[in-house]
């Protein structure tokens, strides 16, 4: 039971085909640290995992496609992306929450901080007990995110910001564990859902007053 | 694959339209947009973040209604074409990423090509193949250029000239928003136009009798002045001749260049695409002096000039007809693509 795993929330273009038989087993996977390279990277990316597992598209049962947050050009990149391979094969799509799969390569701790990197000075982040998410995603100042009682933190925004507990090892969302958050569905034949981007911020747009005059 | 008849499928993000064409050779099947124009009214101009999210809202639905209307199976087309540029950047890069993964999940060609290109290729739906080389007019919202194409279709296109400074159909939605019309402005001042004395009030012809390059912005700065010192003198503003005059200068300096740039590339057949092909005023005036010089003029329905996947389809079928060579998996969308680059 192959699903094409996609995720463009972070610098690290992600593409993997994963079993999710039973435990999920990663097949293939590219994972390449660009923040800017989404739109180049991605399509070749998924055409290696292809290649090297040794498998046709129409093989596929699936695919799950990180939904963010994330800086929203790359993040567009991966669900659109996601969108079009799974329609145009006749195949399901299935969202997770970016975070949550850093959240589950988590599992084993109490109460981890997810945070990675929102740019301007703000980390997107959720909370996690034993890899079920407990508050967020939001958007934030680093210094305005709930850390009371945190055990440890996971993702990128540990290293751009000291959140005073263990950072774990994982930075970006695991291929295997993006897929073990949409198992479930996978085996279940869940209805396909719409791919919705975690934004979490409105576009930077604002309504032009009356037209400047011209003549001094 | 009916080598001369492609079945092409085409994807169009550059702007604010969510366009997918299915054309097989130079017929028409099917011409599916979606537009985020209503969402960008309030902001007086295309916001990008606002259509990039609405481009990836509509992608499948667009798609799957193209589809439907063509009557064709995804598995059925031959190739996939998207424009790689120009346009605003994370605008195309939702387009290019639909079409790499239509390719890649179907095992299809895909060809990432030139949105201008695709203005002048269009026509060849609406009017069938065409031998011989032309002259084309390209004014949009974004763009107002003239170019020299040896064969429509081809991957030669020469630039003669360009705006250098505000596009014709930028032009018109300053003129709008100063006039308290809509965005876009085009459609309002043209069916205000048809109200107004187009000889009212003389208003400047940049560059009129040089070159090939065109300039709106001192235009539109004239205009402006016209009717702020109206306003000043506490004088009514009489807005139907203010938007008949300014389009008749845009249509006059528009055509004149272009049959000038025909006349001097000795060629029989003009063009004109783009948005501002729309216009009813440039029609008119296009055909009457066309028909002065001997030039035979091509001008797609109003449809078909703005923006829509079926012209990029268009350009996509005469590619693949000829012979060309795919794009590669890791195809750039490239915001500031020159004319000249027909394929990427």
């Amino acid at each position: 039971m192959l699903v094409l795993v996609i995720d463009t929330s972070s610098a690290a273009v992600t593409a993997a085909l994963v079993d999710v038989s039973g435990q999920a087993t990663v097949r293939a996977e590219r994972v390449t640290i660009n923040a800017r390279g989404h739109g180049e990277l991605l399509a070749p990316s998924i055409a290696a995992c292809l290649s090297a597992a040794g498998v046709a598209p129409a093989e596929l049962r699936a695919v799950v496609a990180g939904t963010g947050p994330g800086p929203f050009t790359g993040l567009r990149v991966g669900l659109v992306t996601a969108a079009v391979f799974a329609a145009t094969l006749g195949i399901p799509t299935y969202g997770v929450c970016s975070l949550d799969a850093l959240g589950d390569a988590g599992r084993d701790e109490p109460a981890l901080l997810v945070a990675t990197d929102a740019r301007r000075a703000e980390v997107y982040w959720a909370r996690y007990a034993r890899g079920a998410r407990v508050d967020g995603p939001a958007v934030s100042r680093p210094a305005e995110v709930p850390t009371d009682g945190i055990t440890a933190v996971a993702g990128q925004g540990a290293d751009l910001y000291d959140f005073g507990v263990p950072v774990r090892p994982e930075r970006y969302p695991p291929p295997g564990s993006l897929a073990r958050c949409a198992a479930d569905r996978v085996r279940a034949r869940a209805p396909s859902e719409p791919l919705v981007p975690l934004y979490l911020r409105r576009p930077d747009a604002v309504a032009p007053g009356a037209p400047k005059a011209v003549t001094p | 694959m009916s080598s001369d008849q492609p079945l092409v499928l085409g994807i169009e993000t550059s702007c604010d339209e969510t366009g997918v064409g299915i054309v097989r050779g130079t017929t028409l099947l099917a011409d599916a947009v979606a537009s985020s124009v209503d969402e960008h009214a309030r902001f007086g101009g295309v916001v990008p973040e606002v259509a990039s999210r609405a481009h990836l809202q509509a992608m499948v639905p667009t798609l799957e209604r193209a589809l439907a209307t063509a009557g064709v199976r995804a598995a059925d087309v031959d190739a996939v074409a998207v424009t790689a540029g120009p346009g605003l950047a994370g605008a195309l890069l939702v387009g290019v990423a639909a079409a790499k993964a239509y390719a890649l999940a179907l095992g299809k060609p895909l060809y990432g090509i030139n949105h201008l290109a695709a203005h002048v290729a269009v026509d060849l739906l609406e009017h069938g193949p065409l031998d011989e080389p032309c002259v084309a007019l390209l004014v949009s919202g974004g763009h107002s250029s003239l170019l020299m194409v040896p064969r429509v279709g081809g991957e030669d296109v020469v630039e003669l000239g360009a705006t250098v400074d505000d596009a014709a159909g930028e032009a018109y939605d300053k003129v709008a928003r100063l006039l308290g019309l809509p965005f876009p402005g085009g459609p309002p001042i043209d069916r205000l136009a048809a109200e107004g004395d187009p000889d009212a009030i003389a208003f400047p012809r940049a560059m009129r009798e040089d070159g090939f390059a065109f300039s709106f912005s001192g235009l539109k700065t004239a205009v402006a002045r016209w009717v702020e010192a109206r306003r000043r003198a506490g004088e009514p503003v009489p807005i139907a001749d203010v938007a008949a005059s300014f389009q008749e200068a845009v249509a006059d300096v528009l055509t004149a260049k272009a049959i000038r740039a025909a006349a001097d590339q000795g060629v029989e057949h003009l063009i004109i695409g783009g948005g501002v092909a729309a216009n009813s005023r440039l029609r008119a005036l296009a055909q009457q002096r066309c028909d002065a010089a001997g030039i035979r003029l091509r001008v797609p329905r109003p449809g078909l000039c703005t923006d829509n996947g079926a012209m990029v389809a268009a350009l996509g079928a005469q590619l693949v007809a000829h012979g060309a060579t795919p794009s590669a998996l890791d195809l750039p969308a490239d915001s500031a693509l020159p004319v000249t680059d027909v394929l990427v």
